[in-house]
């Protein structure tokens, strides 16, 4: 399961090699990546680079041919100039304008607009709502990364098998993600109606259910149902990424592996699986940041209900600013995930160093 | 290199075939084919069949009759068109402007002397991630302070600054890979690094740029927050907003519904097939170089 399994196999190979066995090519390129490893190391530890300089090769400099280029003299920077400007307006501006609204009471139904300091957290910390919608977002964002996760990889693992018709299935799996969200909403709707929807009549008539369910009418099925939704909507997005990944573990590593018999089982998890974990971190982490801030499928499937058990934070929040018209209440909500956000990408972020180190030791 | 195998054919011993048995495979296959189209085919089903039939007891999984009343009730009761207008409008606009604005952008970072080209790019991708109900209240405020709402321009403005990131990373990609003799031969005959862009990167990178664009604006099509939020005036909204809206006092018009979800996805789901090669590689490519 760890990077000591593709080494102990490495090692294996030495051995042979050694008893002077016939060496395979697969061995050889292990040994290639190590060495090339260790140089790449010893030449960063020797120099100590930052980032930029790492990729140098590839970009004009002016000095590089020793010809001396003209200089454009309004510089580069002024390309950047309309995008950041942009990105800033929209994105940047406004999260600092939020911040300042949630610590004012501004109502848009009433002319109050005032600093109260930080009363907007303390009634947030305390409001059942807020606890209520944060767990079923937890909840959300924990099963469908998961769930999209694992069989994603399932799918991933089937697509790196050549077989006929592999190109029209990775044409189908684009489909559900092309869908907008709000038809993939509406879609659910219909499929899981509780009167008249196809999946009650279907596990009908296979005796799974006796009675209709009332999926997203009801408390207990409605969070369900909506994982179900934006399981169905992500895997396969999911699992092309994850396909992209694999195909970029050369496969000269798990012939190898099983000329040396490790069986298919033994090739995943000691083979590609370790090779694959950054891609995979990767991914998940990029889900689970946009399954956090899940607004469209709950909004437009039960808005909330029944009885809150489907409120999320996004919901709840979009209520607090555009029903209740409570801005500076509803602006301590969506900063308070703004951190969250922050919060899951550098749990990931370390985690993934972590990995990275240990991969190079 | 050249190895010696003293025993087997080195052929046969590359390409070891103990895998998931055949039959498996084409089950695996025909399953996600089935996941992936089947609640589609569903809707499309449901499109064209008569209201009494979508509610009787036993569910037609085929339309017969084939009745195309749906679509009519939509464009001509509910006036679909306005909306499909509306959509065109603005992710057209707001996708051709981030495409001319995302390049630039990528190309000055991917091929041009700039310090810190990570951090700017590292600083997009956080960006991407914002919670986007985090920015929604302040630019509500901003937008209704302009007289802003209910117009197309505030829409394009969100769409643009939202669809930025992505453009800027997927084609500085596409940019990096463009030899960079190119560029230095053209600066040695005195090009200027625009003339540069509109003359040679961007003829080059053109089918990139093109599916760059494609997606951004199957992101623009299907966005529905900010669209819900800046738009109340059926004039202005936008085909999510729209197919949202789609419900009368007494029932939910599941026929209805189905005819405006084919309607709007049909032809983004034709995009997404024809360009299917050059899409996967445009949404992986920057997952997994890191």
């Amino acid at each position: 399961m760890s990077p000591k399994g593709s080494q102990r196999i490495a090692a294996k190979e030495r051995k042979e090699k050694r008893g002077g066995r016939a060496s395979s090519r697969a061995a050889k390129m292990i040994f290639t990546a190590k060495r090339n490893l260790t140089l790449d190391k010893r030449m960063r530890s020797a120099s100590k680079p930052d980032r930029e300089d790492a990729i140098p090769p590839r970009y004009p400099t002016r000095r590089r041919s020793g010809i001396k280029l003209p200089r454009w003299r309004p510089g580069p920077w002024l390309l950047l100039v309309p995008a950041l400007g942009a990105i800033g307006a929209v994105s940047v501006y406004p999260v600092l304008l939020g911040l300042w609204l949630s610590f004012r009471n501004t109502t848009l139904a009433s002319p109050d607009d005032a600093f109260i300091g930080v009363s907007n957290y303390l009634q947030l910390f305390s409001d059942g709502q807020f606890w209520n919608a944060w767990s079923h977002t937890v909840e959300f964002t924990g099963a469908s990364t998961l769930l999209e996760t694992v069989i994603g990889l399932g799918m991933a693992l089937l697509l790196t098998e050549r077989f006929l018709g592999r190109g029209i299935v990775r044409a189908a799996m684009l489909i559900p993600w092309a869908i907008p969200t709000v038809v993939t909403s509406k879609m659910f709707g219909w499929l899981f109606d509780g009167q008249h929807g196809l999946v009650n009549y279907l596990a009908r008539s296979i005796g799974l259910i006796h009675t209709n369910i009332n999926w997203y009418g009801s408390p207990e099925f409605a969070l369900p149902t909506i994982v179900m939704a934006d399981v169905w909507k992500t895997t396969p997005f999911m699992a092309l990424l994850l396909l992209a990944g694999l195909q970029t573990i050369p496969r000269s590593l798990t012939e190898a592996a099983s000329i040396d018999g490790a069986n298919p089982w033994q090739q995943f998890w000691l083979v590609r699986f370790p090779l694959l974990t950054p891609s995979l971190l990767i991914a998940a982490m990029f889900r689970a940041l946009d399954a956090f801030r899940i607004f469209d499928l709950v909004y437009v499937l039960t808005g909330g209900g029944p009885a809150d058990s489907t409120e999320v934070l996004s919901t709840l929040t979009y209520k607090n600013l555009f029903s209740a018209l409570q801005f500076g209440y509803g602006s301590a909500l969506s900063t308070v995930m703004f951190l969250t956000e922050i919060v899951i990408a550098i749990g990931f972020g370390i985690f993934l160093l972590k990995r990275f180190r240990e991969v190079k030791v | 290199m050249s190895v010696s195998y003293p025993l087997a054919k080195p052929r046969r011993m590359a390409r070891p075939r103990v895998r998931i048995s055949r039959p498996l495979i084409y089950l695996g296959a025909i399953l996600i084919v089935l996941w992936s189209v089947g609640p589609f085919l569903w809707q499309f089903s449901t499109s064209l069949q008569l209201d009494r039939d979508l509610i009787g007891d036993r569910p037609k999984l085929l339309p017969i009759p084939i009745c195309f009343d749906h679509f009519v009730s939509i464009f001509v009761a509910k006036s679909f068109h306005r909306y499909i207008f509306n959509s065109l409008v603005v992710a057209g606009t707001s996708t051709v402007l981030c495409l001319l604005i995302g390049a630039v952008a990528a190309y000055a970072l991917a091929r041009l002397d700039i310090r810190g080209r990570f951090g700017i790019l590292g600083f997009a991708l956080a960006v991407s991630m914002f919670p986007q109900i985090a920015v929604v209240a302040p630019l509500y405020v901003l937008a209704s302070n302009l007289g802003w709402l209910d117009t197309y321009r505030v829409l394009i403005l969100v769409y643009l600054a939202l669809g930025l990131p992505f453009v800027i990373w997927v084609l500085f990609g596409h940019f990096r890979t463009i030899p960079t003799t190119l560029d230095e031969a053209a600066r040695i005959d005195g090009a200027s690094p625009l003339t540069i862009f509109f003359r040679i990167i961007v003829p080059i990178a053109l089918p990139g740029i093109v599916t760059t664009g494609l997606l951004s604006f199957i992101a623009a099509w299907n966005e529905f927050m900010f669209a819900l939020a800046f738009t109340s005036d059926i004039e202005r909204q936008t085909v999510p907003v729209g197919i949202a809206n789609f419900t009368d006092l007494h029932y939910v018009p599941w026929g209805d519904i189905a005819a405006a979800s084919v309607v709007v996805t049909f032809p983004l789901v034709a995009l997404v097939l024809i360009f299917q090669r050059n899409i996967i590689s445009g949404i992986t490519g920057g997952a997994v170089k890191e």
